[in-house]
């Protein structure tokens, strides 16, 4: 037999997914292998938007470097600024004021829903169904628009920064989040409406992109992905930080284990975090909005780790100091490397038509795989 | 038996699309709230939030006056070099010499719009501004000098 170009000693065609691919969402590059139409096996390659982030935050200083982690995660950059912040407030031993800590817990929930939002979009998107796209694009950019007011930027926050938040909240803020919950209410039951409960959607869902509790824990994934498949990963719950300890919300947990059971998670997470919101609108403690913190921080000698729960799972920063003003070494324990190491146990043995699924729900964020 | 569940299931499916369709058609023929903006044509009307980040530019006064000292706190606070001070010695009329700003250079090219230089400043003598469209033909119209031509610091600012 003749070899045909694009395929291997064993008759399987190799085929290339991205890194330019519309449902890789990035630059993800996936060396699919395929027999017939069935996929044997997923390699990722990574690398095509390494920036070597943590490598720079080595010469920056404390203040300076959580701004380059809002181009990790960019859907979550608060709740990245956020763990940053924290891990050096552990190693300043600095008390964050109350008003402080609520501005970002509300900030952070704001995030994760926008970041639901696209991902739920996107994902309709990947299946063929285009109008949910321009819902969640509607809702997401009242967030933006509280963002704008509040912080100033859309996407690259740089709000919260170590001590407290950069800037009061703008006077709007209350008033602005309490109609998009009342809005954003009536709006959830429309994207079920439109999407969750249609047949064809639920087809393409269910029974695909299984992964058990067993693996997902060997492979670390964390966040939705785990939380589908009956693994307590809450950050929130498992180690609370912040006043998260003080709220009322639940863990949302489902057994199922496929791309539907992952799609599920998110969903009543939206609603988590409107729950959230609501107990926290009215109740902003009045006072400092950053407690006092010298000019040129210094962490003391000794290693520092702050996890947080980001839209797609726990986020880690761990710091390793010199006393210096600057990190000696910084890693970040990125959730989309997890999740995206176990797409390959995921899709293989299913076919090339249910990858976007499988992928959609891992809702990979590929700035934040290659960092 | 086969049959009828196969007629089940595509009736099922078509009520559930049925129920989409229903919203998307609500929506259709309800296009009262107009979400979208035709941006260069709205120019005019376009107000950004006063703390939109768009660009780092020095308050000025009428007298031509800024509050900046070039004491470099901006600079230092600055992440990735986008800020240059350069400074010169005022002659005081005193005969006294005074260290005072010269020329302040402002990358926009390499500026992400942090906040930390604005943060950093004790006098308060730069802003950000709301101006957010950049794009020129050539890169080097982005280093700009954010001191006026002629302008000098404020009396009593120290
Ligand atoms: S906004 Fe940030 S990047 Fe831009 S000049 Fe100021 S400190 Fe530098
Ligand atoms: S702008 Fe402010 S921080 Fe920068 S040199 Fe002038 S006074 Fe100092």
């Amino acid at each position: 037999m003749v070899e045909e170009i694009g395929t291997n000693e064993e008759g399987e065609l190799v085929i290339n997914m991205g890194p330019q691919h519309p449902a890789t969402h990035g630059v993800l590059h996936l060396v699919v292998t395929l027999q017939g139409e069935t996929i044997k096996k997923i390699e990722p390659h990574l690398g095509y938007i390494h920036r070597s982030i943590e490598k720079m935050c080595e010469s920056l200083t404390y203040r300076q470097f959580s701004y380059v982690t809002s181009r990790m995660d960019y859907l979550s950059s608060h709740i990245n600024n956020h763990a940053c912040a924290m891990c050096v407030e552990k190693g300043l031993q600095v008390e964050v004021p109350p008003r402080a800590q609520v501005i970002r817990v509300m900030v952070d929930e704001l995030t994760r829903i926008a970041s639901h939002e696209l991902w739920w979009g996107a994902m309709a998107m990947d299946l063929g169904a285009f109008t949910p796209f321009f819902h969640a694009f509607r809702e997401r950019e009242n967030i933006n628009d509280i963002m704008e007011e509040t912080c100033g930027a859309r996407l690259t926050m740089n709000y919260i920064v170590p001590g407290g938040v950069m800037a009061d909240i703008h006077p709007n803020f209350q008033k602005r989040v309490k109609s998009f919950i009342e809005l954003f209410r009536s709006k959830i039951d429309e994207y079920d409406e439109l999407v969750t409960g249609n047949i064809i959607f639920q087809n393409r869902m269910k029974g695909v992109g299984w992964i058990s509790a067993e693996d997902v824990v060997s492979y670390g994934c964390t966040g939705p992905v785990a939380r589908a498949s009956g693994v307590h990963s809450d950050i929130r719950k498992l180690f609370p930080y912040e006043i998260y300890e003080k709220l009322q919300f639940n863990e949302i947990l489902e057994t199922g284990g496929d791309s539907f059971a992952r799609y599920m998670v998110r969903m009543r997470e939206l609603r988590e975090s409107v729950h959230i919101l609501e107990q926290l609108v009215d109740n902003i403690p009045e006072g400092e909005f950053q407690a006092k913190t010298k000019a040129v921080l210094k962490l003391p000698k000794g290693e520092f780790y702050q996890r947080v729960e980001t839209a797609r799972g726990e986020l880690g920063v761990y710091i390793v100091s010199e006393g210096a003003t600057t990190p000696y070494r910084i890693k970040f324990r990125s959730p989309g490397f997890a999740n995206l190491s176990a797409l390959d146990h995921i899709a293989a043995g299913g076919k090339l038509g249910d990858l976007v699924a499988s992928m959609g729900t891992l809702d990979l964020v590929i700035p934040d795989i290659d960092r | 038996m086969f049959i009828t569940n196969y007629i089940k299931e595509v009736w099922g499916a078509v009520k559930s699309l049925a129920k989409g369709m229903k919203l998307t058609g609500y929506y259709f023929t309800h296009h009262k709230e107009i979400i979208t903006q035709e941006y260069p044509d709205n120019r005019a009307e376009l107000v950004l939030p006063e703390r939109f980040r768009g660009e780092v530019v020095m308050k000025h006064d009428e007298h031509n006056e800024h509050a900046c000292t070039g004491c470099t706190a901006c600079e230092l606070a600055c992440p990735n070099g986008t800020i240059k001070i350069i400074t010169k010695f005022d002659i005081s009329p005193e005969g006294k010499k005074k260290k005072a700003l010269d020329t302040f250079i402002y990358h926009l090219e390499l500026c992400t719009m942090c906040n930390m230089c604005i943060e950093a400043c004790p006098t308060d003598a730069i802003k950000m501004a709301q101006n957010f469209e950049h794009s020129v033909y050539d890169r080097r119209q982005l280093t700009k000098k954010l001191n006026r031509p002629g302008s000098k610091i404020r009396e009593g600012v120290e």
